[in-house]
């Protein structure tokens, strides 16, 4: 059977905040495997710590607990949760893509070169990474008069297809994926589905949160559902 | 990924220095003044690592120690003790065992610095060409058709109009004469960049061009770079990892994104959530 690239075990994330003096419970106990080709679906009530997981693996958040084990595309195995700055950061680059819930980019930067960026990074020519990026946008319903312009004054679902696009480019081996589909017209979210089942087809281990239950039906090989962190007391007993 | 710059337990403590130096300094004690012998622990036993093409953040406040860092390593002053080895293609260096003359070769040949302070970056008395030629001729640069068209390319490129080539810098708006500096800086190709709160007190639009040069530079050029900021802005623009300074210490050090989103130290929590 297709081995796991990714095994989560036991992971917690809790927020320690000093100057106001408190601890704010996020995710807690979490466990599951992601499989090359398969797409996880991350459900649970608001506050279950479902974004907190993503990030976690990402590292814009330090785990508070557990172990998130990546195997990478040379057979290396790794704890994310411990990893050095730049593993994560070549990770990244290469192997790991992460679609946020907004779009974070360069303020000024065209549309074309925010997706194209990823491409560049792993030292396509300029001009065929732009090439890409174009097939890509007008894939996804992008109008060309857009793609010289910052996504800066963007609707949300422009933005959201930007970040999309951004996100697919690479084709990473692993891609985390934070309600994709939430700010889409219908005939838009038809075509990331679309998307996202071909990206599978080639091989893309996808471990997502979906706004819509139908969503996760259609996508998902496999769901996870996150119970909502325990009480601060519980937790600090926990620690402790 | 190739390491560029290992520094290890870099000090610098201005005054005589006292046994109870370090144990009544530092972000605890919340000053960096020895109150027994008066002396400024400005920074103490900071370490990290920078590697090609990266650009690292040191961020804090005023008096946290951050020019200091980079002036060590720059040579414009020497440190207290510690260790900083350069790593350049095959050769190493150890920094601080250097003798001045080998430290000048690689301020001229393979750092480049952009002061806050155009004043301490820019020779005011010669044209902004001349800088750009200075550097040239300290890195062996002698023929004089090749440094101007050298000056050119540079100018060009740091968008500063070449119709004032021959201008002194001191008729240059501040926006202006950091593009300058960056000129000069980039002059030798270095591999290696120093930038010390280089948009500080410009405006804000030509804050945001300066920053957009320097990326594009990075891009192109892949020089790794120490941004000395106490911008969040800038931090978060600019950097791929940071470290954050009080008092002379190194009190927090991560990835950008996680700096900003799960800072760990109260400190880092306060600089964090005061940002505009």
């Amino acid at each position: 059977m297709n081995p796991p690239i990714l095994q989560v075990e036991g992971y917690g994330k809790h927020f320690q905040l000093h100057e106001q003096n408190k601890l704010i419970p996020s995710s807690h106990n979490v466990s599951f495997s992601v499989r090359a080709g398969e797409l996880t679906a991350l459900i649970g009530p608001t506050g279950a710590g479902k974004s907190s997981v993503l990030k976690g693996i990402y590292r814009t958040y330090l785990p508070s607990a557990g172990r998130i084990l990546y195997r990478d595309a040379m057979g290396h195995e790794l704890d994310l949760a411990l990893a050095s700055e730049h593993q994560i950061l070549e990770l990244r680059r290469c192997e790991i893509g992460f679609v946020t819930q907004f779009l974070h980019c360069l303020p000024r930067q065209a549309t074309l070169d925010v997706v194209a960026q990823p491409l560049l990074g792993l030292g396509v020519p300029r001009e065929e990474a732009r090439q890409r990026a174009a097939d890509l946008l007008s894939a996804m319903n992008l109008p060309e008069r857009l793609w010289s312009v910052s996504p800066a004054t963007f609707s949300g679902g422009e933005r959201q297809r930007v970040n999309l696009a951004r996100g697919f480019i690479a084709k990473p081996r692993l891609l985390l994926l934070d309600e994709p589909t939430a700010s889409l017209d219908p005939k838009t979210a038809e075509c990331v589905i679309g998307l996202i089942e071909g990206l599978k087809a080639e091989g893309t281990a996808m471990l997502a949160i979906f706004h819509h239950p139908e969503t996760t039906r259609r996508l998902a090989d496999q769901v996870v559902e996150l119970a909502p962190p325990p009480a601060v007391e519980e937790l600090l007993k926990e620690i402790a | 990924m190739n390491k560029i710059l290992e520094v290890r337990g870099l000090s610098k403590i201005y005054g005589p220095g006292c046994p109870q130096c370090l144990e009544s300094t530092g972000p605890e004690a919340d000053t960096n003044l020895c109150p027994h012998c008066g002396s400024v622990v400005a920074i103490h036993d900071v370490s990290f690592d920078l590697f090609e093409g990266e650009i690292l953040g040191v961020m804090g406040e005023s008096g946290s120690g951050k020019s200091t860092v980079v002036k060590n390593l720059y040579f414009d002053q020497a440190p207290s003790s510690g260790e900083a080895i350069f790593f350049d293609n095959d050769r190493q260096y150890d920094l601080f065992a250097l003798n001045a003359a080998q430290q000048r070769w690689l301020r001229n040949h393979r750092f480049g610095m952009v002061y806050q302070n155009p004043n301490l970056g820019l020779n005011f008395n010669i044209s902004a060409g001349g800088n750009i030629a200075e550097r040239l001729l300290m890195s062996d640069l002698m023929d004089y058709g090749a440094i101007r068209e050298r000056a050119k390319t540079l100018l060009a490129r740091t968008e500063v109009l070449l119709s004032r080539i021959d201008d002194l810098p001191k008729n240059f708006s501040g926006g202006m004469q950091q593009r300058v500096q960056i000129a000069k800086a980039l002059a030798t190709q270095p591999p290696l960049l120093f930038m010390d709160e280089v948009t500080t007190g410009l405006d804000l639009s030509v804050q945001a061009r300066i920053l957009d040069l320097i990326l594009e530079i990075q891009q192109e050029l892949k020089t790794a770079m120490v941004v000395v900021t106490h911008d969040l802005g800038v931090i978060r623009l600019l950097t791929g990892r940071a470290i954050v300074m009080k008092y002379g210490r190194v009190i927090e050090t991560g990835l950008t994104d996680q700096i900003l989103e799960d800072p760990q130290h109260a400190y880092t929590q306060r600089l964090v959530a005061s940002a505009l």
